[in-house]
């Protein structure tokens, strides 16, 4: 029944949710301010980590299963490239965002809000994807061996 | 000689009787945060082992950050700015006394003594180890 780690537990069950409104702040602040799609991602990725440092690498993978990883290191990479096609479809340059709407403002506005999200897919999938393949390590030495 | 200058800028600069007393206090605190920091500082450098040091490094980081952050809000009166703040001291407010106490835990499970001086235990119970 003693938990000597129910401090811990209590602290950071109640921080992961905002360490996760943090980095979507961090992420929607990216295009007027300091910000942007990697410190987010990462920012995101450290909630999914801490929680998997505390609860159990088995309890984060039940909370963020690696499948989701898997999809979204691709569609990361698809949404960031997909709109660089987009405007080329649409007659511009690769990446050039000015023709995603009628007033190039908008569609730079657009742009940046389309890879941004791309880069947050993928960057916050790669972090925890890298933290699964090191946690879910077996060990080469045994435990009483070292 | 000191009291005069003062007085002098205090009535030149058009700061009011609200606006003294905010930019005093959030002087004070400043000041006895920066204290407790440079304590805590000391501590780190100075005291014999690590559950020690450990004291003088959390303090800083609670008492003194905390007191920095209550005197920028004074600094920065009724704004944003000051909301944003008192959100970082209510996290640094849970997250660091937490830090502490999981680094002394770990410490304390790794089977890490306390330095404890000439007065120990075997000595106050007489000599026999």
């Amino acid at each position: 029944m003693h938990d000597p780690h129910v401090i811990l537990k209590v602290i950071s069950k109640f921080l992961v949710p905002f360490i996760a409104l943090f980095a979507f702040y961090v992420q929607f602040h990216g295009d007027f301010g300091p910000g942007g799609g990697f410190q987010a991602g990462v920012i995101l990725a450290s909630a999914v980590i801490l929680y998997a440092l505390i609860f159990g690498l088995e309890a984060a993978k039940k909370a963020f299963p690696p499948s989701w990883v898997r999809i979204g290191m691709s569609s990361g990479v698809l949404l960031y490239g997909g709109t660089g096609v987009l405007t080329w479809i649409l007659g511009g340059d690769f990446l050039s965002y000015g023709v995603l709407a009628h007033d190039p403002a908008h569609g730079q506005h657009y742009g940046i809000i389309a890879v941004e999200l791309g880069v947050l897919c993928s960057v916050t999938t790669v972090m925890i994807a890298i933290f699964y393949a090191f946690g879910s390590r077996q060990p080469e030495v045994d435990e009483d061996n070292w | 000689m000191i009291i005069s200058t003062l007085s002098t800028v205090i009535l030149d600069s058009n700061l009011g009787w609200t606006g003294l007393v905010q930019s005093s206090l959030s002087c004070l605190t400043i000041v006895t945060g920066l204290f407790f920091v440079f304590a805590g500082t000391i501590g780190v450098l100075r005291f014999p082992d690590f559950y020690t040091r450990l004291h003088a490094a959390g303090m800083t980081d609670t008492l003194g950050a905390e007191l920095i952050l209550v005197g920028l809000i004074l600094q920065s009166g009724f704004t944003q700015t000051s909301l944003k703040l008192m959100m970082i001291g209510f996290f640094l407010l849970l997250t660091s006394p937490t830090a502490t106490h999981a680094i002394a835990h770990s410490a304390y499970t790794a089977n890490l003594k306390p330095k404890l001086g000439k007065h120990n235990f075997s000595k106050i119970r007489g000599g026999r180890s």
